[in-house]
Parts: structure tokens; sequence; C-alpha cells
């Protein structure tokens, strides 16, 4: 079984749950944006949570199937056609053989996420299939004529009906827990962050979100020998914007973080389209 | 004997130690990996060692350990702790003369002082199987690069600060290069896909161009 690329989109990866525990060796965890779309989409068709989907970017995929095949589009909204005509977003389809499943510019949000029953099977790295932008790991980007392996699907299993799915923020309300390295900045800036009103910066990508807005003070100017990233942490460089780090990000940085947002919200980050307001809320535990 | 440490919490379920030596951090990273394997340590995702700090991630409750940790007694990292592994060089570095030169010693004599140095490394980053190696006494210690090579060839070991590394991959870089070698630093089809782990004891053993 497989699908073929016929329109590959603006960036189209295989994303999975990632491949963590390997950050020693310089290894990003990686794996979906969004990983309750990721896991709906799994569940919409059958598959066990790890198997792997495709995360598109904004202007969704085009893909034929080669032999009729079971997907679901989840994620950010968009429309959905087989052979042109309408299908159901959120719900398991049949796309038959010879068919060209679109999937299309997203309404709202940034990501979609395409599953396909038996998942997709391309080699997995280090444990997992997905597609790390910043080191290089797993399976290059969707490109035009671009042949997708699927698996083999688990006995027995169907897939669960349509599902609530929650919609993209049009407002990004990020709670931070402060620490490490709040006291390099100014009181100032930590008090009034909760105030401070950023924007989603269109240069954001699956590394980190991206900020425009008023620049952090920092009042420690040293340089900070790298020290260990973790998920969510809000790294915050020279020009004092802070960057939330995504899935993609380097295991170690050079630059203070100021604080890390709690893992569950950064599904909504990744869904946070260029230009969306973005509040900080502190959760005030100073260190 | 106890180490100075520092608790910082990061986010809500890692902890970051900071420490006030790269060589303290090697001891608690290796205390950290001790207690794993005697199965004494709460389960954690990723223990990521750096240049002053080890994050601990993965953590239930960062909290209950943070309370622990700062009282463990953690000996010294003893010199022939850690596997130790040989890696064979070809000095032929584009930026030979140059460290030679600020070394002030010749450059046929830079593959007896790199031979001569153990080095371990300390941490890992930048690129997958990239190990930051320390033991370079500070002597021969240099700044990087003023302006970074856009390409650097997979193999090249390279100097930086206190640190040595040898790229895993042709990536870019700032670091001076003094040779190369055909061992493969990443494969990820490989177990360990990493050659250098931190911890893992490195010795450069001269070939060929060191005549």
């Amino acid at each position: 079984m497989s699908l073929d690329v016929v329109r590959p989109g603006a960036l189209t990866t295989v994303q999975d749950l990632g491949r963590p525990g390997h950050a020693h060796l310089g290894v990003p965890r990686s794996g979906a944006l969004d990983p309750y779309a990721h896991r709906l989409a799994n569940l919409l068709t059958g598959n066990p949570p790890e198997a792997a989907t495709l995360e598109t970017t904004v202007d969704g995929t085009a893909l034929r199937a080669v032999t009729a095949v079971t997907v679901a589009v989840t994620g950010a909204p968009c429309p959905v056609r087989i052979d042109g005509r309408p299908a159901a977003w959120g719900a398991a389809v049949r796309v038959p053989a010879g068919s060209v499943l679109d999937v299309g510019r997203a309404v709202s949000g940034v990501r979609s996420y395409v599953a396909v029953r038996g998942g997709i099977d391309a080699e997995p790295v280090l444990g997992s299939r997905a597609t790390d932008l910043l080191s290089g790991l797993g399976p290059a980007p969707l490109s035009a004529g671009l042949t997708l392996r699927i698996g083999a699907p688990r006995a027995h299993s169907t897939g669960a009906d349509a599902l609530p799915t929650t919609a993209p923020p049009a407002e990004l309300v990020l709670p931070l827990r402060l620490g490490p390295r709040d006291g390099w900045f100014s009181a100032e800036a930590v008090q009034g962050l909760a105030r401070a009103r950023y924007r989603v910066s269109s240069a954001s990508n699956r590394i980190g979100l991206r900020t425009e807005g008023p620049p952090l003070h920092r009042t420690t100017h040293t340089e900070l020998p790298s020290e260990g990233m973790v998920l969510g942490a809000v790294q915050v460089p020279p020009d004092g914007l802070p960057v939330v780090f995504l899935a993609d990000h380097p295991v170690t940085g050079g630059y203070p973080v100021l604080g890390v947002v709690p893992e569950a919200h950064l599904a909504a980050a990744a869904q946070a389209v260029p230009g969306t307001p973005v509040i900080f809320r502190p959760l005030h535990q100073r260190t | 004997m106890s180490i100075g440490m520092r608790a910082l919490p990061m986010g809500e379920h890692a902890l970051l130690i900071e420490l006030g030596s790269a060589q303290d951090v090697e001891a608690l990273h290796a205390e950290l990996l001790r207690r794993r394997d005697a199965g004494t340590l709460p389960a954690v995702r990723d223990i990521v060692p750096a240049a002053r700090t080890v994050l601990i991630d993965g953590l239930d409750r960062p909290r209950d350990f943070a309370e622990q940790v700062i009282h463990w007694t953690v000996p010294p990292l003893a010199a022939e702790e850690g596997p130790e592994i040989t890696v064979p060089v070809r000095y032929d570095g584009p930026d030979l003369a140059e460290v030679a030169s600020r070394w002030q010693v010749d450059p046929a004599d830079v593959p007896r002082i790199v031979a001569d140095t153990p080095f371990r490394v300390a941490f890992c980053g930048f690129a997958p199987g990239f190990g930051y190696l320390t033991g370079l006494p500070a002597r021969f210690q240099l700044p990087r690069r003023a302006t970074p090579r856009t390409a650097v060839p997979a193999g090249s070991l390279a100097l930086a600060g206190e640190f040595a590394g040898v790229y895993p991959r042709s990536s870019p870089g700032g670091w001076q290069l003094i040779g190369s070698t055909d061992a493969v630093l990443w494969d990820p089809a490989r177990e360990p896909a990493a050659l250098f782990e931190p911890g893992t004891r490195v010795r450069f053993t001269p070939v060929g161009a060191a005549r």
C-alpha cells in the first residue's frame, strides 16, 4: 500500500511522537507539534498513537492513493476533497484506488494532520519516523513524485467516529513557569510581562514560536555557558524577543530561559498563525 | 566529598543543576548514571550535561528530587573512569599552522601534544553526535575563528576555547581545524549511534600525515 505525492505543500513532514531520551547525544525530541491532533487523526483511522502521520504547514498537500486507503484529516481546519468532491474533515474517509486526496489550505490554524490507516511507513531513526528539521534526522519533507509506503493496519481495528476538536486560538495565552534564568531580567520586565502584548512572528517554525513585541531587558549581561533546554522553554536572545521552544528545539542553548510554558499549551502555540496576539501569564514562583 | 550545587526548577518536570566547574559537572553526571544503573534514581527521560549544568528532564516530582540531590555526596570523577576510545587522526587541517604558531610550537609537534592529552566527552550538542571534549590544558586554549566557515568537512578535528570536537557531518563551523578522521561519529543504525557519549574518554592517535 502506498500514496504518491501530487502536491507536497509548503512544508509537509512525517511526524509521530518523536524520539525523546536522546538529548544527551544532541538529538532533539521532534515529533508532531500538535500531538492532540496527531493522536486524534490516528484514533479516527484505527491506528495506535505512535503511528506516523503527515504534518502540513498552512497550504495542505495532495496525495494519490495507489490502493484504496482510509484517511483522516485533523488539526488546522481545512477543506478536504477527494477527486474534487468535498469530503469530511475530522472524520475517517475512504479514498478509492487512483483517487486524489486534496488537503486544502488551512482556514484557521497552521498545521493539519493526515493519518492513513496503517500509518506512514518511513524508516525509523532511533525509534521514531519523525522529521527533525533542526538536525536532519528522519525522512526528508515531502516532494512531488515521492511515494509514501503505508504500514499494515492493526488487526480488528476500527476508527473512532468523529470527535470534537478545539479551534486554533484567536489569542494565544501561554502560562509561564518562571525560571531558571528569570533573575537575569529586570524586575520590571518580569512584572510587566503579563501586560506586554506580543504577536506570533512569521519567522516561527518547528524549532520555535518566535514573537514580536516589546524587548525584554536583561540586567545580567555575562555570557551564559550553554545549558540543557526543555520543550516549552522561553529563551530570550539578545534582541529581547521571547522564543518558545517547540519539538525540534536544540538540546542545549546559550541564551537565558526566562521561564517554561507547560507542554499542554504548546499545541495551541503550534496552531497560532503569524500575527496572533500572544500573552504570557507568569505563574509567580520566582526562584 | 560534597560538591556545591544549586537546583533550579525548569518548568513542571525538569531541574537544572548548576555546578561550579566542568569537573563537578562530570562528577555529578557520573553519579546520576551510577544511581540510574543501580535503580535508585527516580524515573527520568533525559540527563543532559552541559558546560556548567546538568539538566534532569522528565521528573514526576522535581521539587522532591531537588531536596535530595543537593545533599548527595558526589565523589570526584576518577581519571580512568568511563570507557576509552581511540580515534586515528590525520593532521591535515587548514588551521594547523596557525594553531601551532599560537601554541608557539612546530606544526610537527601538534600531533604529539594532542595524543598526550587525555580528553573526555563533557557533553553533546550542536548536532547529533557532536561531543564537547574537555582536557585541553589552558595554555593550548584558543578562541574561535573570527569568521566561521560555511562548510566544515565531516570528520574534522577542531578546537575552540576549552573544548575539542569532531564534526559528525559537514556543517558550518567556527572552530580551528587541525586534522581529520575517518571514524564515523554518528550512525543512527549503530548501537550506540554516537561514538562520543558524555563520560567517554577519547585518545587521538596520529596516522599518515603525522610525518
